[in-house]
């Protein structure tokens, strides 16, 4: 059980409970969500739909795990899913800068940027765009990689050491 | 490549090396001009990644965000609930309707015997529906996930 979980009533959970867990981790499963599937509507839609597949299959968790990783791997279910049924439906412009540039030509190129890491993310296998998303966008640790997709350290290292080279050749031609 | 190596240039990328490490991935990129450019290829890519964020949506997306899901919930009670009426109020009126039809000694033969199908074919469409409904959700990924 995570520190977080451990606020939520979860050996015999009423619906306040599940808000609970909901509004704790509705955040990072919107943004994975999101770096699966590349449009916020998907998105927002895929991550309540698995809130609630988890609600529906509540008993099924063991209370003594973290509620995220649980529901991550509904919630990965549910994206490939998506990803299967509808081909090429991504909105642009997911991803922004965070430090965003008052330059119009800065902001041009800014623009120019996101679009070129979202057609290489594009381009990924499900498996390296997940761990990039996972270590670069959520910044989760090596640890909590490995307890989410339940592989050793080693393979999580170099899943991630695979997935920038491969984003590398096709991002350094056209940005670095 | 080997896995310390893989290892050892993650945690370079991630500037998690103790001093140890260090000194053995120096001597590992000394060796080997290759593993130099790897390095230098994942440091970029990294640089590039880290200027990037996904995109938040409204501070409106989060307050209504459990509200979304309670609807969704609550509409599919509900939807359960008016499914259940309808199957019983539908299986009353049927039967009702199948003794008022036997019972009418007016009505022809050959019309009783066309509801008679009529039903039947109904009936079987409605197991069949049932049994594929029930086959899917038995073959239903998310009923394995547990831990």
């Amino acid at each position: 059980m995570s520190k977080s979980d451990k606020n939520v009533n979860l050996s015999n959970p009423q619906k306040s409970d599940f808000e609970n867990l909901v509004k704790m981790n509705m955040k990072k499963a919107y943004y994975i969500a999101l770096g699966f599937l590349g449009s916020h509507d998907l998105a927002m839609d895929a991550s309540q739909e698995a809130f609630i597949k988890a609600y529906k299959n509540f008993n099924k968790f063991d209370k003594s795990k973290n509620f995220f990783t649980w529901y991550y791997k509904i919630l990965k279910n549910h994206c490939l899913n998506i990803i299967r049924n509808i081909k090429n439906k991504k909105e642009d412009n997911y991803i922004e800068i965070k430090n965003i540039s008052e330059n119009p030509l800065d902001n041009i190129e800014q623009k120019e940027q996101i679009k070129l890491l979202e057609d290489a993310l594009e381009k990924l296998s499900f498996e390296k765009r997940e761990i990039i998303i996972l270590k670069e966008f959520e910044e989760k640790s090596y640890l909590e990689i490995t307890e989410l997709l339940n592989i050793p350290l080693g393979s999580v290292m170099s899943r991630l050491f695979y997935a920038r080279k491969e984003l590398g050749k096709i991002l350094l031609k056209e940005m670095i | 490549m080997n896995d310390r190596t893989l290892y050892l240039i993650e945690k370079y990328i991630d500037n998690s090396l103790t001093k140890e490490e260090s000194v053995e991935l120096e001597k590992i990129i000394n060796n080997s001009p290759e593993i130099k450019k790897d390095i230098e290829e994942q440091k970029k890519v990294r640089e590039v990644l880290s200027k990037m964020k996904l995109k938040d949506p409204s501070k409106e997306v989060w307050d209504g965000y459990w509200l979304d899901i309670y609807n969704r919930l609550e509409r599919g009670i509900a939807w359960i609930a008016i499914s259940l009426g309808l199957l019983v109020i539908f299986g009353y009126s049927s039967y009702e309707f199948v003794q008022s039809i036997i019972k009418d000694t007016h009505m022809p033969q050959f019309v009783k015997i066309s509801l008679g199908v009529f039903f039947f074919g109904l009936l079987v469409l409605i197991w069949s529906l049932l049994r594929e409904k029930f086959k899917t959700s038995k073959n239903d990924n998310y009923k394995e996930i547990q831990r």
